[in-house]
């Protein structure tokens, strides 16, 4: 088969993996050669879709041996198969990346034969990468559940990120989907690259030539509307990720029906969850960067995101208590919490209100927008002049704001903006 | 009422700051050497690298490294009359020092602070988007940015490929960006054209347009989304939203090829 054709069929394969950033680690050029990394990653372009493309994202070979309901993959699917040689992939990166088609590679596996198998041409491809072709480029490697834990570090040592997708937002679900694969089987590798990490950062210390574990960290991602859970259930499970494994990014992925497996019957007219995925998106941003937690977000008597509303302004409207916030002296978390207010427009108002006192006008000239934030803030202790606001009027005016901004319900943009941004 | 002619080198943007500020001159409007008549009485120095040099110096040492950097970038954007705008920040802040860069709501800061906000977008943008061939062994690529971003590049992409032999043209300002294996320079470049590809080339070309379309997700297809990203402007120089032909061609794009030299005031008019 023509490297032409493989590259189709085992990019067509991996293109349900939502995550495609190439942050997390810094690299300068090297004598001898060949690229740099740099720690906020970069968007080489954007699919129809509008994700964007950062890396060569394909599966070393779409041969499994498992038979996962929700994945397009699963042994019993009657798709076409094929598998790259080490040779061809590693030379395809080169060249892509020479001409500046991409930042890296981001390698993935369907399990053929079983995970340590998988794991070894995996490691053999990224081997051949770095020694012979002197790749200093990224590579994101997907660690195979159930591999061998010295082969999972070796994958690490070579890759600059590692990821083991949780897929399915509870063991149940996992059951029922996967029955393949178990939470333990999940975790496992998860606590390892978390640790394989830590101890290689604790090296670098004191050697500064130790060798270099995944140093952009880990990802994971999860399918979400396949399975019954809440977002609530989902969010605190993200939080939970990132306290305990330390994950860098939590990806989530709207089911897309590939199948038509018997446990995973398809609606008619099923639409895959894309709003949904937004909001998951936009409260998991409150998370790593706005000092929220998930219990705020969304508790017991409040179970799911409000469609007609992003969760932040959901959230100020909930607590009117902690509002109006005063321009002029609140500090930068308080800042944050105002709905338009994102992180870039608070670390303005902190800087030029040490040069005088802000008025409304110059927010404006801050380029701060006002549409959202004027409900919520005072300048020198006053409201916005001429502004009407009982809560209720507020209410629809964010609704009416958000529905114009989100298009016809179908055609809203994902947060793909920041999927090769900062972390 | 006063005008001020040079010949738009950042030296001799500097020059004529020095001579505004030893003359008291308060100039109305800067015109760089070539284009359009003024109705004012004009003052040209001559570009003179030694003043300019000493007052670039006088940035940092009497103001901040960081108001030099300012001033120094903001004179690569193409903010219309950013030399008045800079003008006017250079004399504040050799007057009050380096308090002039918290002073963000100002407007003439307000200015020119979302006029590098754009340009480093616009260098964020490029560094993804631009795409080489590899055409005898060189690798050769193409923009039309609306900042001059050639040189904040450069360095980016000569660590990139410090192997490699680098040919980088930027059509809006006529200059080319070389690079010999990690050793570069810019070159002024009136008239550039890719020229055609081996058959090496066009299979990789052909390679990346396919694994382009073949990771979109069809139930997700998203044009806004996609358009928010990636402007159309930036498309007609990369690959996968081109044929081999218009490669090259070296078909202008939507803002309608290569501008003047000092482009940016003539396409206000």
């Amino acid at each position: 088969m023509e490297v032409m054709d493989k590259l189709t069929i085992l990019a067509d394969a991996a293109k349900y993996d939502a995550a495609c950033t190439s942050s997390g680690v810094v690299r300068g050029g090297r004598p001898g050669m060949i690229g740099t990394a740099t720690n906020s990653g970069c968007c080489h372009t954007f699919s129809a879709d509008g994700r964007c493309v950062s890396l060569l994202k394909v599966l070393y070979t779409n041969y499994c041996c498992y038979d996962c309901a929700y994945c397009v993959n699963r042994r019993s699917n009657d798709v076409p198969r094929t598998a790259f040689t080490s040779r061809e992939l590693a030379e395809l990166t080169i060249q892509f990346y020479r001409r500046n088609y991409i930042e890296g590679l981001f390698l993935s596996s369907a399990v053929l034969k079983s995970p340590d198998y998988t794991t070894e041409r995996m490691i053999e491809t990224l081997r051949l990468l770095r020694t012979e072709y002197r790749f200093n480029g990224y590579i994101h490697a997907k660690a195979i559940p159930g591999a061998d834990p010295g082969l999972t570090h070796e994958l690490g040592l070579l890759a600059d990120r590692l990821s083991v997708n949780i897929e399915l937002p509870s063991e149940s679900s996992l059951q029922l989907l996967a029955p393949d694969k178990t939470r333990a089987a999940i975790f496992k590798p998860m606590a390892q690259i978390r640790d394989g990490a830590a101890q290689s950062k604790a090296e670098l210390k004191l050697y500064r030539h130790a060798p270099r574990f995944a140093p952009a960290g880990q990802s994971t991602q999860m399918i979400v509307g396949a399975t019954p859970e809440s977002d609530r259930h989902i969010l605190s499970l993200t939080e939970g990720l990132y306290r305990k494994y330390r994950l860098k990014r939590v990806f989530f992925s709207a089911y897309m029906p590939v199948s038509d497996h018997k446990s995973l019957p398809v609606p008619a007219g099923f639409k895959p969850p894309l709003l949904r995925e937004h909001r998951l998106y936009q409260a998991d941003w409150l998370l790593r960067f706005y000092g929220f937690t998930a219990r705020e977000i969304l508790d017991e008597s409040h179970p799911n995101f409000d469609a007609a509303l992003d969760p932040k302004s959901d959230w100020a409207l909930r607590h009117p208590e902690f509002f109006p916030v005063e321009v002029n002296r609140a500090d930068y978390e308080a800042l944050l919490r105002v709905p338009g207010i994102g992180m870039r427009g608070a670390q303005k108002i902190v800087t030029a209100r040490r040069y005088g006192p802000l008025s409304f006008e110059g927010l404006k000239r801050l380029g701060i927008v006002m549409k959202r934030a004027q409900y919520f803030i005072t300048c020198s202790g006053r409201m916005l002049p001429g502004l009407r606001c009982g809560s209720d009027s507020v209410y629809r005016r964010l609704v009416g704001l958000e529905q114009a901004e989100l298009g016809s319900g179908e055609s809203w943009q994902q947060l793909s903006l920041f999927e090769g941004g900062a972390e | 009422m006063t005008a001020y002619r040079y010949d738009g080198t950042f030296a001799g943007f500097l020059t004529c700051v020095w001579d505004a500020l030893e003359s008291g001159t308060e100039p109305v409007e800067f015109l760089c050497s070539g284009d359009e008549v003024s109705l004012w009485e004009t003052r040209r120095p001559a570009t003179d690298a030694e003043k300019a040099r000493r007052l670039y110096a006088a940035l940092a040492k009497r103001v901040s490294p960081a108001f030099q950097k300012l001033v120094a970038r903001g004179f690569l954007t193409c903010l219309p009359e950013k030399e008045l705008d800079l003008l006017a920040l250079i004399r504040r802040g050799l007057r009050e020092g380096d308090r002039v860069r918290l002073d963000l709501s100002n407007p003439v800061m307000a200015r020119v602070n979302l006029a590098l906000t754009k340009m480093w977008t616009e260098w964020d943008h490029l560094k993804g988007f631009i795409r080489f061939s590899d055409l005898d062994g060189a690798l050769v690529g193409e923009i039309e940015p609306k900042n001059r971003v050639l040189p904040l590049l450069a360095a980016h992409f000569a660590a990139r490929y410090s192997g490699e032999r680098l040919v980088l043209y930027d059509r809006t300002h006529r200059e080319a960006f070389v690079s010999d294996r990690g050793r570069w320079r810019l070159l002024p470049a009136e008239d550039f054209r890719m020229g055609p590809a081996g058959s090496e080339e066009r299979a990789f070309r052909a390679m990346w347009r396919k694994y382009y379309q073949t990771i979109a997700i069809e139930g997700r297809l998203n044009p806004k989304c996609q358009s928010a990203h990636l402007p159309k402007r930036y498309r007609h120089v990369m690959t996968e939203f081109i044929t081999d032909r218009e490669m090259e061609q070296s078909l202008p794009g939507q803002t309608g090829g290569a501008l003047p030299r000092t482009g940016e005031k003539a396409i206000e008019g």
